[in-house]
Order: C-alpha cells, then structure tokens, then sequence
C-alpha cells in the first residue's frame, strides 16, 4: 500500500506540470491517520515505534528513532546512499517499509561499532580519507560490512561490484576501494599499513 | 607575510604536523554516524516546510489561491511572493531573485508559495492544495532563441533584450599577433552543462528567538553571503541574524548562492514562532541547480613554427539560465585563465551570457574555467599536430615563466608545471604510446591551471577576507573560531594542522568551531578554492601571535631568552636545553597568570592586483596551482563506447598539508572531470515546457564504482610564497584537464575529434561516419560584439617585449 503511495509521490512530483496551477486539488486525506505499532529490532535492541502504515524504514529510524546516521540521497533507491542491513544484507532503507522489517534484525551505522570499539572499516575510511563529505559513508559502510562478512578477502573487482549501488561524488571512490582493502587485511593483521602512495602519491 | 612575528625560535627540527597524513578532524564522527548535517536537526515542535515551484517556463502571476490550503488542518503558515518583495543576489549587480516569486515565474522549479505544517505529507497535500493562475509568456531555451528573441525580456535589466553580460577586452594588439604567426588555427567547442549532484539534498532549519532574533542553519558553502541576504530579505540587523553553516554532504559550489529555501524556513520561523526545516527532494535539487554552464565557445590562435602562440582570440556564449547568480563572474572566468599556463602574446576575449528560462547556472568546480581550458587543450592538440610537434613538448617549450605577469596583467608566483608535464609523460610511458598504440586504444594530454583564490570579494569592501581567533585553555587546549565551512574538502582539518604545528601540540588537542556568524569571525566560504591559502595564512598569523605570548612567559618562567624558546611534543621548552621546559598547559597558565585571559586573531587580505582595468577582478589570486593529467583509454568504434583504463595526473600543489586528502581531492577531481567527458548533461525539454530530461539519480548518469579507472596521483610540491607554507589549491584545478585528455585520447585511438562534451558514444559514431571525422558545433551566433577595452600588455612599450626581467 504505502509502496503504492510511493509510486504515486514520484509521478505527482516528477512531472512539475502537474504540480500547482491545478484547479481541482484531491481532498486531504481528513482526520487523524492510523498508526500502526511496530517493534523492531536495530542494532541490537529492540525499539518499539507507532507510526503511519505507509512509512519508509528509513523515514522511522531517522524521524522516529533519531537514528540520523542513515542518510539519504534520493528517497527513490537510485543512489545507495540509505543502505542499512536487513537480516545481515545491504538493503535500501528508502524503499523498505517498516511493516516489512519486524523479527528483522537491522543494523545501521550506529550498528557497526561494538561499544567504543570502531569496526576496522570505519577506522580506515577515516583514515585514509574515503570519507570525504562522509554523506555517503554511512551506506558505503553498511555495503562493505556486507562484503567482508561473507568474503573477508575481496578482490578489487569484488569490492567494485559489491559498492556498485552506492553513489559517492566526493572520493572517485579510490580510497574507498582502499579503505575497504586496508579493513579486510587488518581483520587478519590488526597492524596492517596502508601504501605509502596510497597517503602520499607515487613517489618516482 | 602580513603580521608574521619575527625572532621565534623555530622548531629544531622540520614540520611536524603539517606534511603528516593525520586523519580527518571530523572523520570518525563521519564513519560512525555521529556527524550532524543540516537534515539531521531535530528541534523540540519542528515544522515542516514544502515549496510550490512553477510548472510553467515563463509566465506571469495573475493570481496565488492559498485559501484551501491555509484552511486545512496542520498547517501553520502560508507564504506567497508579497511576503517576501526585497529582491536578492549572491552579487551585488544580479539582485535579481526572490524567494518567492513576486509577479513573474522564469523556469519550471522557479518557487511560488511555500506552507509551514506539522509533517512533510501534510505539507506537501497543502502546497498541492493553492491554486496558481498563469499568463504564458513566450519562453527561450537556448542561446539562439534568446539572440533571436529579445522581447519578452526575462529580466528587465541586463545588457539589451535577453542578453545578460557582455564583455570584450583586448590585451595587446591581436592583428599584429596574428600578423606574426606562421599559421592560424580555429576551433569551435561546446562544453554542456552538468550538475553538482553533491549526495545531500540541500536542507535548512530555522528558529526564531522569542527576542525576534532568528538563527538558521543550513547546508551552505557561504555562511557570510546567506547572513547578507537573509538580513536584506527579512528586513532585520544583520546582528539579530544568524546563521550556521552545517558540515556539508558535498558542495562543489552547489551551495554558493544564497537560496530562496534559506530565507522561506527564516520568514516561516518568525511568523509562526517555531522552529522550521525546509529539505529539497532530488529533484528539486536538480531544479535548483547553479552548475556548470553551457559554453559555446570559439578559439582562433596564431602561432610560429615552434607552436608560440603569438595572438589568441577567444569568444564564448554562456547559456546562462533564468537568473544571474555567479553569471558575471562565470563569463568573465571563460576567458581569464587561458593565460596563465603557456605565453600567449596577445589576447582577445569576447564573453556573453544570455538569459533563457531554465534553471540559473553558477559555480561548479572549477567555476567557468573548464569549459574554456578543454577548448584550449583541444586546439593545442590540433596545433601540435598540424606543426608536427609532440603535445607534451609543445606545452613544454612555451610555458609561463614563474613571477611573472601574462599578457592580462596576471602575477604568477610559483610554477610548477613543468614538473607537472614531466611526471606523467615519464610515468605513462607516454613517448613510447602517443599514435603508437594499436588501433582502438588511445592516450592524451592535457594541462590547467586553477586560483588559489579570488584575489576580490563578491561585494566590494576593504576589510580581510577571512578570520581566524583562538583561545587557550588552561588545560592545554585550544579553540579556534574561523567563519569556513568544511565541505568535505578537509578545510576543518587544516586548520587544526596549521595551528598544531606553529604551537607545538597535536591536531586532537584543537577544537574547531566553524561557519557561525555570531561565533566566528567571517571566512568568505568554501569557494574558488581559496580556504586553504587565505585562512591557513591567518591561522598562522593568529597562532604566531599566541606563540609570541606563550614564549614571553615561558622565557620568563625558564629565564632563557625569548629567541631559544622553541615548541613541540606539547612542550614549550629551552631548544639548547630541550629538557628545560613546561608542558604545553603549564606555559598556557604561565602566560595567563602573567598577561591575563589569551586569545589572538589573524586575517588575511590578498595581496593587490596588478589588473588594473574593468573586469579585472576576475582571474588574479595570491597563487595558481597546476595539473597535468594523461589519459590512457580505449574506444569500441562499433559501439562508439570509451573505457578509461588508466588516468595519471600530476598536480603543483605548492606544499602539501596533508598529503592523503590531497591525493583524495585529486582523485575526486579526475573522477568528477571524468562524468562531464563521457557522460553528465544537465539539458532541458524545449517540446516540454522546458522540463529537465534527467531529474534524478538513476537517470543523469554519473560514473560508479564500476566505471572508475586507476589514477595515479604525483604531487610536486614547490612552495609557493603566498601559501600558508607554501600550500596551494588541489580541490578544483585536477579536474580541469580531464576532459580535454579523454577528447585527445579518443583522437589518439580511432582518429575522430569530438569538440564537445560529453564525449557519448553516439558523438564518436556520428564522428566516425561524418566525412570530416569530428563531431562538434558549426557555427557560432552572428553576434554584435561591443568595441574592447583595450588593455596594454605588461611589456608594452618595452623595447625587447620577449623575455624575461621586464615582465615581472
């Protein structure tokens, strides 16, 4: 249903010549809206939430939950911006109903780390710098812990398929790439080092 | 440098923090979620804004209904046009916007009326819910129909009809250069338009104080320029307005301009009393724009045998859309920087932007210079060519002297282009592949040059162009207040590098409080590539001034003299006698005990111009950064499809602060530059209203993870004097020859020439079958051009015109 509603927010909004300037405007939908009463899990704990049928997994763990680390780019899963893990695979919060997600464990950016210990990912997209704006990092995050949960030794061309769906305007994507290389070594070798042109250029 | 204190003593030892990798200030709260970006405030009884934005191109307003939509339960606030009736402008000549449209829509997206209600569905029912009446008026969507068009005007200001800005200006004599040439070679190029696409939406929330003041923060590029407009607009002191600058997700000068959605949420939050957030969808960000303009441009050169370029003339026609925005300054850098890379004798640049009714373009990444940079390493290539002389060498042989002025009164400091060139053609194998390689695979060159930044103000005044302040707390740290805005670039970070090295103790122990017009002194924004210089100066001058203060009291307390106190290792100790010392805390309490509470500031004004003639003020700065890039691809000629395999790009970068975000900002940049050569359009539907063709993600194509080829960044650092240890620019100039290295690579490889971008795979088979194996505009617009200024060139009146000492 809310998918259905969805689908009909894109066309109106899609199409500027139908927006404004209409003579004759569909009533408001009058009189207090149905919630339903969710509990999910996120990150471990169970969050309980009443909301409206129709909205976004996204739209609750931002706006209900005030778990803003969840980003978004598009609201129309075009640019993976919003990716969290459902049931341990990257999925497109924008275009998941809450109602879909219960007995679902989700993790979010704020998932990844365990206490005050970061995810070796999130240390090396800090450090080496892939985090740039960071808007899409939260996503690129989500995607990666995906990959190295079930390949703990991606090649490149791996790590570029498995972040294919994430658009980031900032880094080229290189130190991503990077990033993600360096976190996987550091899960066997914890004092694994970045290349030396990787923070400095070629040097010849 | 202005207000460097003198009689220091050094660190014994080299830098220690700048040159050093160290991560991001801002980068774990990136990586873990906890970095708040506009979007992400949630304020106790938050409204939610929506905007009607026109449907129609170009029409006027005969009569706004809102009476539905102010009836309906949940909405708080209704706003049209007469609202908000004081018109505004990023530049004081184009005040040209309102935030609501007052009597006239000028494209589709142009805003009309906007409701303040209790969510974002029951606002968007309520905008849906006001009825507008529009009186059609006869729209134009390109360069050709505007010339032919000039009534209806769509603004009534401008040069005539729906000409925006004409500027003609000739520095030298370019007949007589022409005269002196052995050849003449002309081109014409288009560059498309495209858009920043920055991966967060523009957002704003404001709240008005009970006291009538208001505060907005917003995901703003220019907190100072939104102050402005916001205290115009709203009809309030300026110190009653404050604004703060949210770290941005992305920028790359799509959040310059002050927006009509800034001052919306502000007017919404006074009058309803509670706070208001306004986020644009994607599509509306799509229709907002200020990107990359569409430039038609001719370049006609005149050149000896050995490929000097005795005269230039170079004309281009801006398709500027509906509003001025950076405009001006857009058509004036079209022709400012094509001087500064390789000699040019004289030159003659005739620039015209026009008004259609599509959205308004501005600054994008590299603000109005790539478009002309790839015409002019395109035709370089053609030249080098025709006179048989490697593209590399004949870049070579002519370059720029280093402090010296161009024919257009520009001082260049440091150069390091040379080294530039050098690098990639030694590490591309470049003379063992360029029209050597088999058929299909193709390698090119190309060299730019970008500021450092703007040497004037958007609004003329004398006062610095950026502040920084610092405070010393007893416990050894230090807050520094600087009105920037991180936009991802890392500016956060220099500055917390900057100030760690001149007082000896570690970025971590720095807090930044940044981008806040009661907080911070004013920083101009994170634009034309001018944070790093100009605020790292006065981060410098505001820590050595601090430094002065802590070594008085530390001298004092170790009764060594002053010039044998040195810092580091958050110590501040006898350099003879290293193990003589305080810590870093004890000479901050050591010094307050004995001068009081301590905080220093700095700024930093650029250096004067040496272009002292109308439009000038476009294209000096206090330092220009240089980039060569290869481009090694190959070209399907069935499918006419390009992969870039293999990009090298070098880049002057002065001196690296940070090395790693240096190499970052390179690779963002030859990726960006990659997406306008092979593939970005931001182009509208003339048959539709003047629609947008991709207003979304999926649709306007940018490349992902899949197309992005190896780059190989070098950096050649060569200190520029001006730079804050000798720092130049790297967020904008490794973009610059991208474009044109892909067009000659694609040359290289099949032998066709596209001179437009984006370089499609239908352009390289229409080039294919063409007879003239080249792909790109015919003509130019018959154009009445006015008269030049006619500027002397530097040497003019110089016996020897051709080298050297006279010039500088």
């Amino acid at each position: 249903m809310a998918r259905v509603r969805r689908s009909a927010k894109k066309k109106a909004t899609q199409d500027p010549a139908r927006r404004g300037g209409q003579r004759t405007v569909p009533a408001p939908r009058g009189g207090a809206r149905v919630k339903v009463h969710l509990a999910l899990e996120v990150n471990g704990e169970t969050l309980e939430v009443a909301c409206a049928s129709h909205r976004t997994l996204l739209e609750i763990l931002r706006e209900d939950l005030g778990l803003t680390g969840t980003k978004h780019g598009c609201e129309l899963g075009e640019c993976g911006t919003c990716t969290v893990l459902i049931d341990g695979r990257p999925e497109l919060s924008c275009l998941v109903l809450g109602i879909e997600c219960e007995d679902r464990p989700i993790v979010t950016v704020e998932g990844l780390a365990d206490g005050p210990r970061l995810h070796p990912l999130q240390e090396t997209f800090a450090e080496l710098g892939a985090a740039q704006c960071g808007y899409c990092t939260p996503g690129i995050l989500c995607a990666a812990k995906a990959l190295l949960d079930a390949n703990p030794d991606p090649s490149l061309p791996e790590i570029r398929e498995a972040l294919s769906g994430n658009l980031c305007r900032c880094t080229g994507y290189i130190k991503i790439f990077e990033a993600v290389e360096l976190a996987a070594r550091r899960l066997k070798d914890p004092g694994a080092k970045p290349a030396r042109e990787t923070l400095y250029g070629r040097q010849d | 440098m202005a207000g460097r204190t003198e009689g220091l003593a050094r660190p014994a030892r080299a830098l220690r923090v700048v040159g050093r990798p160290v991560r991001k200030v801002d980068g774990l709260a990136k990586c873990t979620g906890a970095l708040r970006y506009a979007d992400d405030i949630i304020l106790p009884r938050m409204l939610f804004c929506r905007i009607l934005r026109s449907p129609v191109p170009h029409a006027r307003i005969a009569n706004v209904d809102t009476s539905k939509a102010a009836r309906m339960p949940g909405v708080k606030a209704v706003l049209t046009g007469p609202d908000l009736p004081i018109p505004f402008g990023i530049l004081p000549v184009s005040q040209d916007e309102h935030a609501l449209c007052v009597d006239r829509v000028r494209f589709v997206g142009d805003p009309v009326a906007a409701v303040a209600a209790v969510d974002e569905d029951t606002a968007f029912e309520a905008i849906q819910a006001i009825g507008v009446d529009y009186e059609p008026l006869r729209p134009v969507f390109s360069i050709d129909e505007a010339i032919r068009t000039p009534e209806p005007r769509i603004h009534d200001y401008g040069d005539s009809g729906n000409i925006h800005k004409q500027v003609a200006l000739e520095f030298g004599d370019i007949e007589h250069g022409f005269r002196e040439a052995d050849a003449v070679f002309e081109d014409l190029v288009f560059y498309e338009g495209s858009t920043h696409l920055a991966m967060e939406q523009h957002a704003a929330v404001a709240q008005a104080d009970p006291d009538g003041k208001v505060t907005l923060w917003s995901s703003t590029q220019t907190p100072h320029y939104v102050h402005r407009a916001l205290a115009k607009v709203l009809g309030m002191r300026p110190a009653h307005v404050r604004v703060i600058a949210c770290p941005n997700g992305g920028g790359f000068g799509g959040k310059s301009d002050p927006f009509n959605h800034e001052i919306v949420v502000a007017k919404l939050a006074l009058i309803t009393g509670r706070p208001v957030k306004v986020t644009l969808t994607r599509e509306e960000v799509f229709y907002c724009h200020r990107g990359r303009h569409p430039v038609l441009m001719q370049i006609k050169t005149g050149v000896r045998r050995d490929g000097r370029i005795e005269a230039m003339h170079f004309r281009s026609f801006l398709d500027g859309g509906a509003y001025g925005s950076y405009g001006v300054a857009s058509t004036y850098y079209t022709g400012a920087l094509q001087t500064v890379t390789y000699d040019v004798r004289n030159y003659k640049f005739e620039g015209v932007r026009f008004f259609t009714n599509k959205p308004p373009c501005g600054p994008k990444r590299g603000h109005g210079t790539p478009q002309p940079r790839f015409a002019l390493e395109v035709h370089l290539d053609k030249v080098a060519e025709a006179l048989k002389i490697d593209p590399a060498e004949i870049r070579l042989r002519h370059l720029v002297p280093p402090n010296t002025l161009t024919v257009n009164s520009l001082r260049v400091g440091s150069m390091g282009l040379r080294a530039c060139i050098e690098k990639v053609v030694a590490g591309s194998d470049w003379k063992r592949k360029f029209r050597l390689l088999p058929p299909g695979k193709g390698i090119g060159l190309a060299c730019s040059s970008y500021i450092c930044g703007a040497g004037l103000p958007i609004y003329w005044n004398n006062m610095p162009h950026t502040g920084v302040q610092l405070k010393l707390d007893r416990g050894g740290g230090v807050t520094v207040f600087c009105g920037e805005i991180d936009i991802g670039q890392g500016s956060d970070t220099v500055l917390a590098q900057v100030v760690a090295e001149i007082l000896g103790i570690e970025p971590i122990d720095i807090r930044i409080v940044f981008g806040d017009t009661d907080l911070t002194p004013v920083d101009l924004g994170s634009y034309s590539s001018r944070v790093t210089l100009m605020m790292g100066n006065a981060a410098i001058q505001a820590a050595e001034r601090a430094r002065e203060i802590l070594a008085r009291a530390a001298a004092a307390k170790l009764e060594a003299p002053i010039e044998r106190i040195g810092f580091g290792d958050r110590r501040v100790f006898d350099v003879e006698q290293p193990d003589r010392g305080l810590t870093f805390a004890e000479a901050v309490q050591a010094a307050e005990a004995r001068e009081g509470t301590i905080g220093t500031v700095g700024s930093y004004t650029p250096p004067p111009s040496a272009a002292k003639y109308k439009g000038g003020g476009v294209g000096p700065s206090p330092a220009y950064s240089y980039s060569a890039a290869v481009v090694e691809l190959d070209v399907d000629p069935r499918t006419g499809w390009v992969r870039v395999e293999r990009v090298h790009l070098a880049h002057d970068i002065g001196r690296s602060i940070n090395p790693v975000l240096v190499v970052g900002q390179v690779e963002g940049s030859v990726y960006m530059g990659l997406g306008e050569a092979l593939m970005e359009e931001q182009t509208f539907r003339a048959n539709r209203n003047g629609v947008h063709k991709f207003p979304s993600m999926l649709e306007y194509k940018s490349p992902t993870t899949m197309e992005m080829p190896e780059v190989i960044t070098y950096l050649v650092e060569d200190p520029d004097p001006n730079g804050p240890f000798g720092a130049k620019e790297v967020g904008q100039g490794p973009l610059l020859p991208i474009a044109p290295a892909i067009a000659n690579a694609v040359h290289d490889a099949i032998g066709v020439r596209i001179d437009e971008v984006p370089i499609t795979p239908e352009k390289i088979l229409r080039a294919i079958a063409s007879p003239s194996k080249r792909c790109g505009p015919k003509r130019i617009p018959d154009f009445a051009w006015h008269d030049p200024i006619r500027v002397p060139t530097p040497w003019a009146g110089v016996v020897d015109p051709a080298r050297s000492g006279d010039r500088s």
